[in-house]
């Protein structure tokens, strides 16, 4: 298929959805035509969109590349001024988030529907203590009179945690949707696409964090 | 739908990320000098590595999703090996 014959579908498909799209009475989770290539092109769908995620932080990490290369004593001094122990502290916890939610996943293969509330209750309050830390850090840094513009450093640091506070906020709203419809019982071992690809957004999170942590707190 | 792995597998994993966080903190007391970065990447690298092998279920998964998850990694190099290649190579910054 040409570039022009897919451009055309897509302007076609925004333009008529109902004709694109077959209607969906109601989430049952199976209004494709087969369930397994649904689930797959779902996850593959997700990694696409996690690569462009990758690459929303790449600029970041360039411009902490550069940055240090020319100015090394500024990051010394500024990586030295940030709490180690509650960074350390967050990646223990985004860490074993991430434990809960592959645990979420595969109890919803197993229909163990309980264990998947826990586990995603338990993600959910991860995150929620990891932000408490984060307001905890900022807070502290202004009361310094230290802000995004203090200096390159500071920039990055703010640009780079800010931006990956966002992604925590949006995983646990996706998170915490993915728990009302778990109540709601609309997932089980025959359905769980949307768990399993949520999840994958919440591992990309920690992903980011893995390497945040220590170029920004350790590397000093 | 395939299954994955079991809850002791999951645990144990995360005991190894555990164990490589302890090694990244660890390593920092030392200075290493210019070889400080290189090596907290390499930690880094290795707990990416195996939240995405493991956790992520990229064991399980085809050819066109490992694609799907390497090449921005390729990209992520091209952007900044190009970016520094620029920079440095100016006469007047």
């Amino acid at each position: 298929m040409g570039i022009f014959a897919i451009t055309g579908k897509i302007i076609k498909s925004i333009a008529y959805p109902s004709e694109m799209v077959p209607s969906i009475e109601e989430d049952d989770g199976h209004h494709h035509f087969d369930p397994v290539t649904e689930h797959e092109s779902a996850k593959l769908g997700m990694w696409l969109f996690l690569a462009t995620e990758l690459l929303l932080f790449g600029g970041l990490f360039a411009a902490y590349a550069i940055y240090r290369a020319k100015y090394p004593e500024m990051f010394m001094d500024g990586s030295k001024s940030l709490d180690v122990v509650l960074g350390s502290v967050n990646t223990v916890i985004l860490i074993f988030s991430s434990l809960t939610v592959a645990i979420a996943v595969k109890a919803i293969q197993e229909n163990r529907i309980r264990l998947v509330k826990v586990m995603l209750w338990v993600t959910i309050i991860c995150a929620a203590i990891f932000a408490v830390n984060k307001y905890f850090e900022y807070t502290y840094k202004f009361s310094k009179g230290i802000f995004p513009g203090t200096d390159i450093f500071y920039s990055i640091y703010f640009a780079a945690t800010g931006v990956h506070m966002l992604h925590v906020f949006i995983g646990m709203a996706v998170l915490g949707i993915l728990l009302r419809k778990v109540y709601k019982g609309k997932y089980n071992k025959e359905n769980y696409t949307a768990i399993e690809i949520g999840g994958l957004y919440w591992h990309l999170v920690d992903l980011i964090w893995i390497y945040l942590f220590p170029l920004l707190y350790l590397v000093g | 739908m395939d299954n994955h792995g079991s809850y002791k597998s999951l645990i144990n994993i995360w005991l190894f990320l555990m164990f490589l966080t302890v090694i990244t903190v660890g390593a920092a007391q030392f200075d290493f000098g210019i070889l400080n970065v290189p090596i907290a990447l390499f930690i880094a690298s290795i707990k990416a590595g195996v939240v995405a092998y493991h956790f992520m279920h990229l064991k399980h998964e085809d050819g066109l999703t490992w694609i799907y998850a390497t090449y921005p990694i390729f990209l992520l190099f091209l952007l900044i090996s190009f970016t520094a290649t620029d920079m440095f190579s100016r006469v007047i910054n």
